[in-house]
Formats: C-alpha cells, sequence, structure tokens
C-alpha cells in the first residue's frame, strides 16, 4: 500500500511512517503495539463494565429481578477475570508503559521489540480462548478459580477460561523481561539509576512481580486443568490432596498482582503530580525505594486472603504483621505526592484531577486494607461487600483513574493532538463522584453483613444497593466520555506542541507524536528526574 | 565491522548492549522456569512433609538404575553443549558437531525417560489411567505418582523445547556465528544447563528417597 501523506500536514512521525493494516500488525515499534494494545483492553474493559453494570441492575431489588442465580453466578465470574486479567493487569504497563518507558529511558525502542509484539499476540489468543468460554456459557467458579468447586463442581467452561489465564500470563512475563532488561541496558549517556524518573522504578518493580509471580499462577492453573479433566490431582482430598495449596498458590500469585496492578499507577501519578505542581517529586530516593518495597514486602502476604481458610493461629499472626508492614512503603509515597504538591504552583488540569483524585482513593483503599489485615475484623467482614469496596477503591479509584490519568497526560504524545480541556476535567469529576456513590456504600453494607457473591439480599440493604447502582450508571457516563471525546480528538483536536505540560520528562523533548526511533538525536542526561530548575529556560517556566 | 552490524538490531547502540541485554533476559526467563518449577516443588515439599511413609513407598517403584543412569546422560550432554559454547566462542566450525551431539544426548535421554513411563504404565502406577496400589495410603501414593508425572513431564517438554533450540541453531550458526558473535548459543547453553539442574533435583527427590526400602 502506498504511502500518502499530504503535501505540508505533518512531519513524518511513527503513526504515518508506514501505512496499512500490516504495518500495524507486524510492527516492532512499542509506541504502535501501546496503541495495539490500547485498543484491545479499552474494548475488554468495556465488555467487563457491561457484566459490572448488569450486575448492579440486579442487585436492584432484593430478590434480584433481572437474572436467574446461576447467571449472576457467571456475570460476576466473568467480570473479575476480564478485569483483572484482561485490563487491568496489561492496562498501564503495557499501554502507557509500552508507550513512555523507552522514550523516558532515551532508548529507540525495547531491549526485545519482536517479543514486545508476541507478547500482544498471546494477549489476544488468551483473550480469545477466554472470551469464547464466555460465548459458549460462561464460568462460575468466580474469578479465584478455587478447588474443589472448580476442579469438580463447577458448571461451565472452566478449564477454557483457565486455559486463556494460563496464556495470557505469558504475555506478562515478556512484558516483564522486555522491561526490566529494558531498564537495565537501554538508558541513554548520563540516565543513572538515581536519575531515572519514579516512572521507571515504579515500572521496574512491577516487572519484577510480573516475572517472579506469573508462573506461579501458569502452573497453579495447569494443575486445576489436570485435575478437572482427568479427576486426578493435587487439590482434591478424594485424591489426597489438599485445597489449602491451590489457595496458597494462587493468593501467591494473586496478591503480588494486586500491586501489578498499583505500582504502575503510582508510576503515572509521580509523573503527573510534579508537573502541574512545578516542583521536584519530594523524597525521590524514598519513592523510588518505596517501589522496591512494595514489590519485595508483597510477595510475603498473601495468607491474608485465607485467614478464615484455616491456617495456624501463629502463620495468621505473621501474615497480618506482613500486611500492615506492606502499608508502610504506600504510606510513604502518599505522603511525598502530598508533601510535593505543599506549596507548589497547582494547576488543577484534568490529568491533575485523576492524580488527586488517585491519591484521595488509593489511601481510603489502603487503609481499609489495613482492617482487613486486623485478624479480628477480616473474620468479621470476610466474603462480604466491605472486601469487594476495599479492592476497589484499590483497583478502581486507584488504577483506573490512574490510567485515565496517564492517558489523558501522555495523549498529546500519543496522537499529537490535545484533548478538550473542559470535557476532561467534567469526566474527571464524573468518574471521582461515580466511583465514591457506587462503592462507599458497599463498606457500610459489607460492615453489617451483606455477603459478597449473590445474586439477591436481605430487604434492609436495598437503600444503600440503589445508591450504589446509581453511582455505577454515573461511573459508566464517566468513562464513556473520555471515550468519545479522545476518539474525537484524535481527528478534529488542536494540535499538540512537542512540550504542553511544560515538564522534564525526555519523553517530552521528541516532537509529538514522536517519530519512529523516538529521537532524532539521542539524548544525553545531566539533570536529575524532575529538576524544573535546570531546565527552567528551557521550559519557558519564566 | 561487516559481521558485526550484521548481526546488530537496530535498537541497541553496541554490539556490546545487544550482547549484555540478551544474556540478561534469558537470565530472567530462567528465574521464570525457577518459579514455575518451583511452585510444584513447593507443593511435593508441603506433601512430602505430611505423607513420609506413602512418599517413600512410591519412590522405591521408580526405576532407580535407569534415573541413575538418566542423569548421567544429561550431564553428559552439559559437558557436550558447554564445548560447543566454547568453540563457538572461539569461532572455530567444530562446535557445530558439539550442538548435533548435545541434541542427539538430550533425545537419549528423551528416550529413556519415556521408556521409564511405559514401564510405569505397564505397572498400573499411571493416575488416572487404571491407578492400582495395595497400601493403605494408596491415595498418597497416587499424589506421589501424580506429581512425577507433572514434575518430570514438564521437565521432560522444556528438554524437548532446549532439543529444538539448539538444532535451530543449526541454521544461524552455519551463517553468521563466530568469535564476535556467539550470544545466541550462550544463551541456549545457560538454559539447557538450567534444565539440566532441575533434573538433578527431581531425581534426588524422586529417586532416592525411598531406594533403601528396594
Amino acid at each position: 500500500m502506498a504511502t500518502h501523506t499530504l503535501p505540508g500536514a505533518t512531519t513524518e512521525n511513527y503513526l504515518n511512517s508506514e501505512d496499512g493494516i500490516l504495518s500495524w500488525l507486524l510492527t516492532t515499534d512499542h509506541k504502535r503495539i501501546a496503541l495495539l494494545y490500547t485498543f484491545s483492553i479499552t474494548a475488554l474493559f468495556f465488555l467487563g463494565g457491561t457484566f459490572a453494570l448488569l450486575m448492579r441492575l440486579q442487585l436492584l431489588t432484593p430478590d434480584g429481578a433481572l437474572v436467574d442465580l446461576e447467571t449472576y453466578n457467571k456475570l460476576f465470574t466473568m467480570h473479575g477475570i476480564i478485569m483483572v486479567w484482561f485490563f487491568l493487569i496489561p492496562s498501564i504497563p503495557n499501554t502507557i508503559g509500552n508507550f513512555v518507558l523507552p522514550m523516558a529511558l532515551g532508548a529507540k525502542d525495547l531491549a526485545f521489540p519482536k517479543l514486545n509484539l508476541l507478547s500482544w499476540y498471546i494477549f489476544m489468543l488468551g483473550a480469545a480462548v477466554a472470551l469464547y468460554s464466555i460465548f459458549r456459557g460462561g464460568v462460575d467458579t468466580g474469578w479465584t478459580f478455587y478447588t474443589p468447586l472448580s476442579t469438580g463442581y463447577a458448571m461451565g467452561y472452566v478449564v477454557m477460561a483457565a486455559i486463556g489465564v494460563f496464556i495470557s500470563g505469558f504475555s506478562s512475563i515478556l512484558t516483564g523481561i522486555n522491561f526490566i532488561v529494558t531498564i537495565h541496558r537501554m538508558r541513554v549517556p548520563g540516565l543513572t539509576w538515581f536519575r531515572m524518573p519514579i516512572f521507571c522504578w515504579s515500572m521496574y518493580a512491577s516487572s519484577l512481580i510480573f516475572v517472579l509471580a506469573t508462573p506461579v499462577l501458569a502452573i497453579t492453573l495447569v494443575l486445576v486443568s489436570l485435575e478437572r479433566i482427568f479427576h486426578i490431582g493435587v487439590f482434591d482430598p478424594a485424591y489426597g490432596g489438599d485445597p489449602l495449596l491451590f489457595q496458597h498458590l494462587f493468593w501467591f500469585y494473586s496478591h503480588p498482582a494486586v500491586y501489578i496492578m498499583v505500582l504502575p499507577a503510582m508510576a503515572v501519578v509521580s509523573e503527573i503530580i510534579p508537573t502541574f505542581s512545578r516542583k521536584p517529586l519530594f523524597g525521590y530516593k524514598a519513592v523510588a525505594y518505596s517501589s522496591m518495597a512494595i514489590a519485595i514486602v508483597g510477595f510475603l502476604v498473601w495468607g491474608h486472603h485465607m485467614f478464615v481458610a484455616g491456617m495456624s493461629v501463629y502463620a495468621a499472626m505473621a501474615f497480618s504483621f506482613l500486611s500492615y508492614m506492606v502499608a508502610i512503603p504506600s504510606a510513604i509515597k502518599v505522603f511525598n505526592w502530598t508533601a510535593t504538591m505543599y506549596k507548589g504552583s497547582i494547576e488543577l488540569s484534568t490529568p491533575m484531577l485523576y492524580a488527586i483524585g488517585f491519591v484521595g482513593l488509593f489511601t481510603i483503599g489502603g487503609m481499609s486494607g489495613l482492617f482487613l489485615a486486623a485478624i479480628g475484623i477480616d473474620v468479621h467482614v470476610t466474603d462480604t461487600y466491605f472486601v469487594i469496596a476495599h479492592f476497589h477503591y484499590i483497583m478502581v479509584g486507584g488504577s483506573v483513574m490512574a490510567f485515565l490519568g496517564g492517558m489523558h497526560f501522555w495523549w498529546p504524545k500519543i496522537s499529537g493532538k490535545m484533548y478538550p480541556e473542559f470535557l476532561g476535567k467534567l469526566s474527571a469529576i464524573t468518574v471521582f463522584l461515580g466511583f465514591n456513590l457506587t462503592f462507599f456504600p458497599q463498606f457500610i453494607l459489607g460492615y453489617f453483613g451483606m455477603n459478597r457473591r449473590y445474586g439477591s439480599y436481605a430487604p434492609e440493604f436495598q437503600d444503600l444497593n440503589v445508591l450504589s447502582t446509581a453511582g455505577a450508571t454515573i461511573l459508566g457516563v464517566g468513562y464513556i466520555l473520555p471515550l468519545v471525546y479522545l476518539i474525537w480528538s484524535w481527528k478534529y483536536g488542536e494540535p499538540a506542541p512537542d512540550n504542553p505540560w511544560r515538564t522534564t520528562g525526555l519523553e517530552w523533548k521528541t516532537p509529538s507524536p514522536p517519530p519512529k526511533h523516538n529521537f532524532e538525536v539521542t539524548p544525553v542526561v545531566a539533570w536529575k528526574a524532575y529538576d524544573f530548575e535546570a531546565q527552567r529556560e528551557e521550559l519557558h517556566l519564566g | 565491522m561487516a559481521e558485526q552490524s550484521l548481526a546488530l538490531r537496530e535498537q541497541f547502540a553496541t554490539p556490546e548492549q545487544q550482547r549484555e541485554s540478551a544474556t540478561l533476559g534469558m537470565w530472567i526467563f530462567i528465574v521464570t522456569e525457577a518459579m514455575l518449577f518451583g511452585a510444584t516443588f513447593a507443593a511435593f515439599a508441603g506433601y512430602h512433609h505430611w505423607y513420609p511413609a506413602a512418599f517413600n513407598r512410591g519412590s522405591s517403584e521408580m526405576e532407580l538404575t535407569m534415573g541413575a543412569v538418566n542423569t548421567a546422560v544429561l550431564i553428559c550432554s552439559s559437558f557436550t553443549m558447554s564445548l560447543a559454547e566454547y568453540f563457538a566462542a572461539r569461532g572455530k566450525p567444530r562446535f557445530v558437531w558439539f550442538l548435533v551431539l548435545t541434541a542427539l544426548i538430550g533425545m537419549l535421554f528423551l528416550g529413556i525417560k519415556f521408556t521409564e513411563y511405559y514401564m510405569h504404565y505397564k505397572d498400573h502406577k499411571l493416575p488416572g489411567f487404571g491407578f492400582q496400589d495395595s497400601s493403605p495410603q494408596s491415595r498418597q501414593v497416587q499424589l506421589f505418582f501424580f506429581l512425577y508425572f507433572v514434575m518430570t513431564g514438564l521437565h521432560s517438554v522444556h528438554l524437548l523445547i532446549g532439543i529444538v533450540l539448539v538444532l535451530l541453531m543449526l541454521i544461524p550458526a552455519l551463517i553468521y556465528i563466530d568469535e564476535n558473535y556467539s550470544t545466541p548459543i550462550h544463551n541456549i547453553s545457560l538454559y539447557w544447563h538450567f534444565v539440566d539442574v532441575i533434573w538433578v533435583f527431581l531425581y534426588a527427590i524422586f529417586y532416592l528417597p525411598g531406594a533403601h526400602l528396594k
């Protein structure tokens, strides 16, 4: 297919340097692969969101008027599987991370561009298998695949869904390897470890979890599938096994996976807040080390998912203690973001609104996590909506807010166009309000004993459930809004300058959108991250 | 320089950067493999702790001699792999023969391994396919055999991948491996040694605990 650029229109960049569908499907350019991932996970996000909306509609009335209970089981299962493995895990690393990381390091590409493309194909294959299991009738085990429910009793296409997740795991592993090697070996001259933006540190930390945790999930799902297919195995007591072993292996992956979801969100927020406060990030080294501490200590806390499943009281105490410990580095980050804003020249642009929303919601999510780390309270609220509210504050209030904030922040770089600022602010506020209205009532519902994973509930819970469902519709509007105006701005938006936010990262020192190999001249770094003072003249900060 | 630029990918600035990146990538991949096997070793350790008698009984049913011979065979393959790497790094074409030899020894290992599998199958020791055991803890013995087939099976799959990779290396080897560029052979060698080390552990946990009960 012929390349046709309008004469005198835009200069050559990664978007227009090659044309045709094959130039996208066979690309090894990290920026194009980031866009492929963005399209894929956006579609999956709205599919998973649709399941959530159906669940909220079901819970509008105590009897659950919309679907039968078996279908409801499938709805929350598919919502969980899609949102966790096919949206949240790849969300920020594979879209924003893929796009920004090499440029933030001054590199031409990731260390292994072909592996990067392969990871997208593997991801799509995994997603296709998981979606196929939905269309064949779904799965009703919950996203956790607990044995012996999943290996013996559950109906539906458990093995198919598990294989979908298993396959997509390899895309995580490839991404993790790629990011770690890129950060180690592809930094431009002068960019020492402690001059890297926190974005890179956080991506490094989450990549460590990718490579260390994902293989454990992979082999666990293989064992589940073998047990379900051949009726032999290691988890079912009928074969001499122990179902708790499954829970240990599953949460050994799935708890660190929570940090896969939130560390990249912290990466994004650590770029947005200094930019719109016009101040270097407060306590740079503390934030960098706390990213690593979260990745390491995060591997030692999985037992807090199993306090009521049967473990010795000493193990429970150790896991409870370690769960408190992992809150420390998270709190260090929250304090440092806040201290960065203190006496800063704050500009409440769309990304900043999302980032501030993130800090507040993540704090609520994290603090309620400490409630759950306390054994006594955990026993009281286990498997209630308190848990649901807690992890949605982290995953939706945290990760999704940061994902949207990051998308707005780097949109001028990605698309070369500015998004409409007013609509952006409107979406940030709508999402924030809708989110709180949806999930705050669930803390109360859970505390008073409303169980999760039931399609019906006691009548006295109805008021708060109606509020929650109303919030979910507002949240839905808040999510559709950016989808519409970002697509609109791709074609009709104002052309973006190279550095619209006048910020310090290397990715802003190249045209928007960037040329195919990112930089015309390989940059040399002679300053610390977020050093607005050193770049005062260059950034026209006056 | 011509040979170097032939092999230098566009995202790298220097051959050193490319070599170090590829090798680091392989090391991290090996870490992920260690975690993959690690989960099964953890399961084995747990059940061995709970059911020592049943696991010793299961272990006494192993073909100890074949396992020992196979261990020796695999260690030989590591030796030939190292020689291949040694000659490749010095640009000596005879490394090709050592690659071929390594692949052949790997196949010999798989041959012996699958003979063992077949013997266990004949003995009704394959879980899910008419497993029989006369001891009171037959379920736990079955668990032992399930772990045995899963873990050694996973190892065999890895070895098979290793053989394919070694054979695939023959193609670029014939084109442009020289003293400046032997990184792929070095990295596949890392993988091969890792798979061998896994086998040494598998041999130790499956074949040895019940050896005195024969």
